[in-house]
């Protein structure tokens, strides 16, 4: 971290020699990648609802966390999270209903459940950075934990892209192929669940649907190849990470939302240079 | 072989050994003829959905270097079958695959798949290299390709006659090239059985003959068994060597001069067709290839 506060001391910039403001621009960096190369495989999977999901699942995780008397309720949220991803994934197999009315259904219960609890005797208002996030206060051992989930992610992303992807391309080709479909949605569903979940407190749920799928968007827009999708996604996602943290401290936003409208902002102008 | 594996490691008892193998046995009798070459068998093989049957009592051998025509009408079980055999859907009976040098060896046949329409967001930045690769290679396709696979690629596209595709998006593709493009993918590697649910809908005339042209020399190159849907009974009878009526269960099997002169086909589709389909067995220049009794 050392190391990082100088390099980030030695940037020109007022807002740069603060150091929450030098924690919470690391863990932009860190989180642009992730982002982008989940939003990817999200879009191409026509997963945007699910993600969506799970992020306002949190919610109940955090009561059950709460209740249970976890100081942090990561872990409760996180396990709920992937109780979630399995049941909806287990759920579009075997049920004849729509993956859209499974999904629905599921983030209602989740939603309503999350609220009942954690709104017992008034004290929602407690929870609310979870709806909003707070990039700013995020500390030095936060940001190991994200270190962690990126090498992760990077990890099966290095080992498993390939096959992820073809499942999404098309399942019948993919099991024909000898994929296993099944096993691959699942533990496709249950990353995004652990990336939505963990990265929530610094987020917030309400728009954290919108870091994964808004830049992947835009990139998609532009992209001829995967490489190009996937690099390009990463890169828009970085830079309104980067502007959306600057102007939120200016303008005293919340970064997570500021994040958010960069990205559109950049989705916008992607349309512009759509590919023919 | 597996058993005798797991018997050295003493993981299988001697008895339960001997039953396996008579059951084996059994099977092989219960399987019949003999399918000369390399074959693809479906023994009493049927699907079930939510309690109703949809396929029943199917038996069928698929002979290497054959295509086979499926006929039936709507609703008839032919995409169902398919899925079954690709293990997406539960079946009842088995599904194996027998070697040339060793009739013993059943295997689960290794199936090419080209569907009925890949159903892809046509914006979707995703090249014909990208589909390859994604199936085919280790490194994962956002880290670019490898020199081994674009030729790879580019070699079995050649086999389609589709190499100039491989750059090209598969949103920007026509319907007639991305079903030579996934002709392609099915036959790398080569597999033992190849299936082709209704490959040429939406293809124009000109692409459809190229179409069955290139499968009909394919299946002499690989010797390969091919499945094929079909709703186009004029050309399938120019390019069949055997033809299959489905509707639940084989109602009519045989060369194509024998199923279009049969009940089936004039009962389900008209007289018209069944005589349109017997008039292109006349022109057809090769004769289909013998099938085994």
């Amino acid at each position: 971290m050392t190391f990082w506060y100088y390099i980030a001391g030695q940037l020109p910039f007022e807002w740069a020699q603060f150091t929450f403001m030098q924690n919470a621009l690391l863990a932009v960096l860190l989180f642009a990648p992730l982002f982008a190369l989940i939003g990817c495989l999200v879009i191409s999977n026509q997963m945007a609802f699910f993600s969506d999901a799970i992020g306002h699942a949190a919610l109940t995780g955090i009561a059950i966390g709460a209740l249970a008397g976890l100081a942090d309720p990561l872990w409760a949220m996180l396990a709920f999270a992937t109780v979630l991803a399995i049941l909806v994934t287990v759920l579009r197999r075997y049920s004849s209903a729509s993956t859209d009315t499974i999904i629905g259904l599921m983030m209602a219960f989740a939603v309503a459940l999350g609220v009942v609890l954690l709104s017992r005797g008034g004290g929602f208002a407690r929870y609310s950075r979870y709806l909003i996030g707070d990039l700013l206060t995020i500390t030095p051992f936060e940001i190991l934990r994200l270190v962690l989930l990126l090498a992760i992610v990077a990890g099966v992303w290095l080992a498993f892209f390939n096959p992820l992807f073809f499942v999404c391309l098309n399942r019948s080709l993919a099991k024909a192929r000898g994929f296993p479909v099944w096993r691959l949605e699942t533990f496709f569903a249950v990353i995004v669940a652990l990336v939505v979940t963990v990265t929530i407190p610094w987020v917030g749920l309400l728009v954290i649907n919108a870091l994964l799928i808004v830049p992947a968007a835009a990139s998609r827009n532009m992209a001829r190849t995967m490489a190009a999708y996937v690099l390009g996604a990463v890169v828009i996602s970085a830079l309104a990470g980067v502007l959306g943290l600057i102007t939120s401290f200016y303008w005293g936003t919340a970064t997570g939302a500021t994040i958010v409208l960069w990205a559109m902002l950049f989705f916008i102008l992607s349309l512009a240079f759509r590919r023919r | 072989m597996g058993i005798k594996k797991c018997l050295k490691s003493g993981a299988l008892s001697p008895i339960l050994y001997a039953i396996m193998i008579s059951t084996l046995q059994q099977q092989a009798t219960v399987s019949g003829p003999s399918c000369g070459g390399c074959c693809t068998r479906l023994i009493n093989f049927g699907v079930t959905l939510n309690r109703i049957s949809i396929l029943e009592a199917i038996n069928l051998h698929v002979h290497c270097g054959e295509l086979t025509v499926l006929l039936g009408p709507n609703g008839a079980g032919k995409t169902t079958l398919f899925r079954a055999m690709l293990g997406e859907l539960p079946y009842t009976g088995s599904l194996h695959f027998v070697h040339a040098e060793s009739e013993e060896r059943f295997i689960h046949p290794r199936i090419g798949y080209v569907p009925q329409k890949l159903d892809i967001d046509t914006l979707a930045p995703v090249t014909v290299l990208d589909l390859f690769a994604g199936a085919l290679a280790h490194r994962p396709v956002w880290l670019g390709h490898s020199a081994a696979i674009r030729a790879k690629a580019f070699t079995m596209l050649a086999v389609v006659n589709a190499q100039t595709l491989l750059d090209q998006r598969l949103g920007q593709l026509s319907c007639g090239q991305l079903q030579r493009v996934l002709l392609a993918l099915a036959l790398t590697p080569v597999p033992d059985l190849l299936l082709l649910d209704e490959p040429v809908s939406g293809v124009d005339p000109a692409g459809i003959d190229l179409f069955y042209r290139m499968v009909s020399e394919l299946r002499r190159t690989f010797d390969l068994s091919i499945l094929l849907v079909s709703h186009d009974i004029p050309t399938a009878a120019r390019f069949a060597d055997r033809m299959i009526f489905l509707n639940r269960t084989i109602l009519c099997d045989g060369s194509p001069r024998e199923v279009l002169a049969g009940p089936c086909i004039r009962q389900t589709f008209g007289i018209d067709l069944a005589a349109a389909g017997i008039q292109q067995l006349e022109n057809r220049s090769d004769q289909p290839v013998q099938h085994h009794p």
